[in-house]
């Protein structure tokens, strides 16, 4: 039955099941309940493997990391930052991470999907056959869908602060985790983006020092200073000098720059000879 | 009407106040022979009583009309109350409407405090209570055990149980929002009188285990301390302290504020990574208001609690609507599955039935 199913068909039954979270969540919350914690986790568990068969696919057709454009890049992302919340849902138990994780993938596997040129039918080869560059690529992107994560957490802190300073502690701000587990929370994804973005570009940087030319200055400036303010958002915190709202507030704010970076280096590959075209990708 | 079957008879916080509860009310000595004497009540077949502050109900089986007016006199005699009396406060229910009164018991639908919890383990106590001294047989146990699932079922589906509606509990959930648990925060009662301890006592109900008291009177604190099995502080360290505890409750009777916002401002920045909760019960004040602008320090004043309190409360009461449907649909179902075994119990209708006994059946207090 699913065989005949090409890579966009699995994406794009994923992110289904990412939409009927959130719907499912929203619905909850509308009707004044909490969401089901198990629904959602399935819901997002199940569209998680979808996605893995279809980036799968498109890796197979690409004979490498599925990472040569918009579509995969964003995939990816919310591909990682699902990966993070099955992790953390289960360790945690964070009430309503799950509900904003669907949020998120549903709208980066959506929007991805539903902007043909972001997925052209023609594509570039994209890594060169380099793994190092392809382990490269695949540690930058894991670390923006931490980051991802990290912005919900940030968001979901911000509403609980604001609801206990405004004394408004009623509706789905209820239901979220306390200030303080936010806060933790928030920091080791903050410290794992950093750690992952780091070694991503340790072994970028072994590989730009051996060949210069291929390196693009503009793409090495766009992603050390994705790191750097990350790094220094760590460093304040843990130094005791940004705290509680303002490290939320920093953290949030970073992440679509952070997005938007990711426009800056996907558009500075190097050109090489194209591949045929994917059999799933829509036709320019 | 016949109350032959399955009833409930007794007296609730509805009809029977304060004054004539602690009349009705029953020691254990007392309810342990009043259980020895309905037992001897020929026809009642199963029965439990169940015996709170609130209320004192009997649910029982029978298979002739006049048992549950029994009952009723056999308390009365032994309580010493003026049956004539009991008639007019008493709650007198037969057949399904029972079967709903104790499934809204036993939810804390009927309760004084809309949707508390305590009742549901007292009406478990007297139902494990009543099977202990086999005084239950297939119709009590049944509707018991299903009553409780359908309780259980209630507080699930409906948010009947949700918020607090008491100041001091309202506090702790506060400080639950905040620091996720109380195992490890550490709490500072600054003022020894009634509020405070009563505060003091809610925490360490849900798990806070570090308290610590200061008061003007260091022997009170130290009395106050010894019984709540905290410490004790000398007043005239509060400010510079501070920083040391995670929520501070505020309880004193000065006439103007005992904590400054530059002394929060200075406990905060000693410990920026952890929240600072101020709970100011003080009338006046005890906490100036200015404190609440400080990053990571929440301040709630009595006036806030009792507001979110009254909220929580309103909430509950139109949560009782769903809360009721669910219940009523439970009971129904219930019903049909006792009805068949209860009206087997009833004596065949005979041409004379014969003088009609008192019994008020399918009367509701409420």
């Amino acid at each position: 039955m699913f065989a005949g199913l090409n890579d966009r068909a699995w994406l794009w039954t994923a992110a289904g099941f990412y939409l009927a979270g959130f719907v499912l969540g929203t619905y909850s919350i509308l009707r004044g309940g909490r969401p089901s914690g198990a629904a959602m986790y399935v819901l997002i568990a199940v569209g998680y493997v979808l996605q893995l068969v279809g980036l799968g696919l498109r890796g197979r057709a690409v004979g490498g990391c599925p990472l040569g454009n918009n579509l995969e890049i964003y995939q990816f992302t919310a591909w990682s930052a699902i990966t993070l919340y099955l992790v953390i849902g289960v360790t945690f138990r964070t009430s309503l991470l799950g509900y904003f994780t669907a949020c998120l993938a549903a709208t980066l596997t959506l929007v991805s999907l539903a902007i043909p040129a972001w997925d052209p039918a023609l594509r570039l080869h994209i890594f060169g056959g380099n793994p190092w560059i392809e382990l490269h690529a695949a540690l930058a992107v894991f670390s923006y869908g931490v980051f991802g994560l990290l912005a919900l957490t940030s968001i979901m802190f911000l509403a609980r602060n604001h609801s206990l300073k405004s004394k408004h502690l009623g509706g789905w701000v209820s239901f979220l985790p306390s200030i303080i587990d936010l806060d933790h929370i928030g920091v080791r994804l903050l410290i794992m983006g950093v750690a992952i973005l780091a070694t991503s570009l340790a072994v970028a940087s072994a590989y730009w020092l051996r060949d210069t030319a291929s390196a693009n200055s503009l793409k090495i400036f766009c992603t050390v200073a994705v790191w750097t303010a990350y790094a220094i958002t760590l460093g304040l915190r843990l130094g005791g000098r940004l705290l509680a709202r303002r490290f939320a507030l920093t953290c949030l704010l970073i992440f679509p720059l952070a997005l938007l970076s990711l426009e800056v280096v996907n558009s500075r590959r190097p050109l090489a000879a194209p591949h045929a075209p994917l059999s799933g990708a829509p036709q320019p | 009407m016949n109350t032959a079957g399955f009833f409930v008879i007794g007296a609730t916080h509805h009809r029977a106040p304060l004054e004539v509860r602690e009349k009705l009310s029953l020691a254990v000595e007392a309810a342990e022979a009043l259980r020895g004497e309905l037992a001897g009540i020929a026809g009642l077949h199963e029965f439990t009583m169940l015996s709170t502050c609130n209320r004192i109900e009997f649910y029982g089986v029978a298979s002739h009309p006049e048992t549950a007016a029994r009952v009723s006199a056999t308390f009365c005699a032994r309580q010493n109350f003026d049956p004539d009396v009991f008639d007019t406060i008493r709650l007198s229910l037969s057949g399904r409407d029972a079967v709903q009164h104790l499934l809204e018991v036993a939810a804390g639908l009927d309760s004084q405090m809309i949707g508390e919890t305590e009742i549901f383990g007292q009406v478990k106590d007297a139902y494990a209570t009543a099977q202990a001294r086999r005084s239950t047989g297939p119709v009590l146990n049944r509707l018991f055990q299903k009553g409780f699932q359908a309780a259980k079922h209630v507080r699930s589906t409906t948010a009947i149980t949700t918020g607090q509606v008491s100041v001091a509990n309202v506090a702790v959930d506060l400080a639950l929002t905040i620091f996720g648990e109380l195992a490890e925060a550490r709490i500072l009662l600054i003022g020894a009188g009634d509020i405070g301890e009563k505060t003091a006592k809610a925490f360490q109900s849900r798990g806070a285990a570090a308290l610590t008291v200061a008061s003007r009177r260091f022997e009170r604190a130290m009395e106050l301390a010894t019984a709540l099995s905290g410490s004790a502080m000398p007043f005239e360290q509060t400010n510079a302290r501070l920083s040391e505890f995670d929520v501070v409750v505020c309880a004193t009777s000065a006439p103007e504020a005992v904590v400054s916002l530059a002394a929060a401002a200075s406990a905060i920045r000693k410990r920026p990574a952890r929240p600072l909760f101020f709970i100011d019960l003080a009338l006046p004040r005890d906490v100036e208001p200015t404190v609440a602008q400080l990053d990571n320090v929440f301040l709630y004043n009595l006036d806030d609690l009792a507001t979110i309190a009254e909220e929580n409360r309103a909430a509950r009461v139109t949560e009782l609507v769903k809360a009721r449907a669910i219940v009523a649909e439970k009971a129904d179902l219930l019903w049909k599955q006792v009805e068949a075994q209860v009206l087997a119990l009833a004596p065949a209708p005979t041409a004379d039935p014969g003088p009609a006994l008192p019994h008020p059946t399918h009367q509701r207090a409420d």
